[in-house]
């Protein structure tokens, strides 16, 4: 579905990405795990087209996609869950979730985003108590379901996340994780970066572990869990603070 | 003061603050999507104004009205998309001062086709010496149409941001222009849509006042700077402070004149824009953390 052939790209002149390369395939989940600054969220801004790609070459539903600007990705059937959540804090919990189907009014008509928008708040109840709410008047694990909701809102097929589980309580984070699970089964393709790299890759079924800008590591969830150097250094860490599932 | 000339400056005072307010207004929209101050806001007041007294002569009043806001918001989009679209990633600085250097040319180019003579739109309904009484006050009707007007574009303005597709989606622009995006929101097409509009109520505004204030190819300099003194007084990019602010700069500059003479009228808008800068940057009404959180 989607598929990375050594791109490249960094702010002004410094490089941040080395010929990264990777590929996700339909109905997978993958998590792309990495330390501070490693690069994760340079590379979702890559796919996403936030920043352009100075080489390298990225395909996605066989379309050439590099350097495509952003709004035009979403049409594609391809959407990001920006870093921080990035809700529209001075619009209403509703208004951020029908801007999620900006792409789709000419497509698919009022009623089916209606709709759409109903399963959002079954997906999210708590959305649905605060639809009228500002958005920036939410607590984080709310802005975070709805910076999910939003995304979602969109259609896409393939939702790439930038840890949607930074900084909120363990509670919220199961929730959230169990709500990435329940997309796949709805069909959808998730591309996940994740800190909380024990939880994620537990629901996940392939891996990629990025250094300095450079994938290191690749595999099945279950071989990455079980990997001496990824335990050492993204499993091991305070424990007590992941999530079992 | 007799209650008549206290209603006559109420209504002066009202007239003047709802055109300070409209400009205002026009600075916060395009605020609000480019985070720039546009400096030739004032221009396009004067564009409205000059080239509906020109079209006048060949037409009807409304439709030269009519004609010459979607000219002047032809001259906005134009404006946006041969000098601001193309930048990558421009600071706000270089913006400004294109702006700026734009308002410069905007001006010589007036200047050139009208020169420097005065002229004015005839009154809407009646002329110069046709009043109405309200409290006992004599009023122009054209100031009445000035403050119908005005009032309608404000709340023209909320709907549009509040109901609309693209007003939602300028306003998810001003808030946050990379979720936008990632939205699938053009931001760039909301960029010029606000230079759109703020060129089109800038005409409006220049249409309506021009019976009573004359118009001239440099009218937009003070206007300029009144709306901007306003903006900040309101703090910027909240447009419904603007008009309060403005109100307040409109009432408080037709009272001075009572105390003092009225050559000094013009002076009270920098003293407030100074007071606000030093004690209250963030604007009467706005947040501690002020220039956070944009709203139209
Ligand atoms: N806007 C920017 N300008 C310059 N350098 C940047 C910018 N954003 C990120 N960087 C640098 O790029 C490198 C990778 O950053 P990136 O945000 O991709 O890391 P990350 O893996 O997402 O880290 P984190 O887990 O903290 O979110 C870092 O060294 C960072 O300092
Ligand atoms: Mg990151």
């Amino acid at each position: 579905m989607l598929r990375i052939r050594n791109i490249e790209a960094g702010y002004g002149s410094i490089r941040v990405l080395r010929k990264v390369s990777l590929h996700v395939n339909p109905g997978e989940i993958v998590t792309i795990i990495g330390a501070n600054g490693a690069g994760k969220t340079t590379l979702l801004k890559a796919v996403s087209g936030l920043l352009k790609t100075t080489s390298g070459e990225i395909r996605f539903k066989g379309n050439d996609i590099t350097n495509i600007p952003a709004e035009r990705l979403v049409s594609l059937g391809c959407v990001l869950v920006p870093e921080g959540r990035q809700v529209f804090s001075t619009m209403t919990v509703k208004e951020n979730l029908m801007l999620g189907a900006t792409v789709r009014y000419r497509r698919d008509g009022k009623e089916t985003i209606e709709k759409d928008l109903e399963r959002i708040y079954n997906l999210f109840p708590r959305l649905a108590e605060r639809q009228g709410q500002l958005a920036g008047t939410l607590s984080g694990g709310e802005q975070q379901m709805l910076a999910i909701g939003r995304a979602l809102m969109s259609g896409a097929e393939l939702i790439m996340m930038d840890e949607p589980s930074m900084g909120l309580a363990p509670v919220i984070v199961k929730e959230i994780f169990k709500t990435i699970s329940e997309l796949r089964n709805e069909g959808k393709t998730v591309l996940l970066v994740e800190q909380n790299a024990r939880a994620a890759l537990s629901i996940s079924d392939r891996g990629y572990v990025i250094e300095t800008g450079r994938i290191v590591l690749q595999g099945p969830a279950e071989d990455l869990l079980e990997n001496r150097d990824v335990q050492r250094a993204y499993l091991g860490r305070d424990l007590d603070a992941e999530v079992e599932l | 003061m007799s209650t008549e000339l206290f209603f006559q400056y109420i209504a002066a005072g009202l007239t003047y603050g709802f055109i300070y307010a409209i400009v205002a207004i026009g600075f916060n929209i395009i605020y609000n999507t480019t985070g720039i101050i546009n400096f030739a806001q004032g221009e396009f007041v004067m564009l409205g104004s000059m080239t509906a007294i020109t079209l006048n002569a060949f037409m009807p009043l409304p439709l030269a009205i009519l004609l010459s806001v979607l000219i002047t918001m032809i001259v906005g989009a134009i404006m946006e998309m041969l000098f601001f679209r193309w930048l990558e990633s421009p600071t706000v600085l270089r913006m400004i001062i294109i702006t700026i250097g734009l308002s410069i040319i905007i001006r010589e180019i007036a200047l050139a086709i009208w020169g420097e003579n005065v002229r004015a739109l005839p009154y809407f309904t009646g002329n110069e010496v046709t009043s109405v009484s309200i409290f006992g006050a004599h009023i122009s009707p054209q100031v009445l149409w000035v403050i119908g007007i005005c009032s309608i574009v404000v709340v023209a303005l909320q709907m549009f941001f509040k109901f609309t597709r693209y007003g939602r989606q300028m306003r998810a622009c001003a808030a946050n222009r990379e979720a936008a995006r990632l939205c699938g929101i053009n931001a760039k097409n909301m960029v010029t849509l606000s230079f759109v509009l703020s060129a089109g109520i800038g005409a409006l505004a220049g249409c309506v006042v021009s019976p009573i204030t004359y118009s001239q190819y440099n009218m937009g300099v003070p206007l300029a700077i009144k709306g901007f003194t306003v903006a900040i007084l309101g703090g910027l990019g909240n447009s419904m402070a603007a008009v309060a602010g403005g109100l307040v700069l409109g009432i408080l500059e037709s009272f001075s004149v009572w105390i003092m003479p009225s050559a000094y009228k013009d002076a009270i808008s920098i003293a407030i824009l100074l007071l606000i800068l030093f004690f209250r940057p963030g604007g009467l009404f706005g947040r501690k953390e002020e220039l956070a959180l944009k709203e139209f």
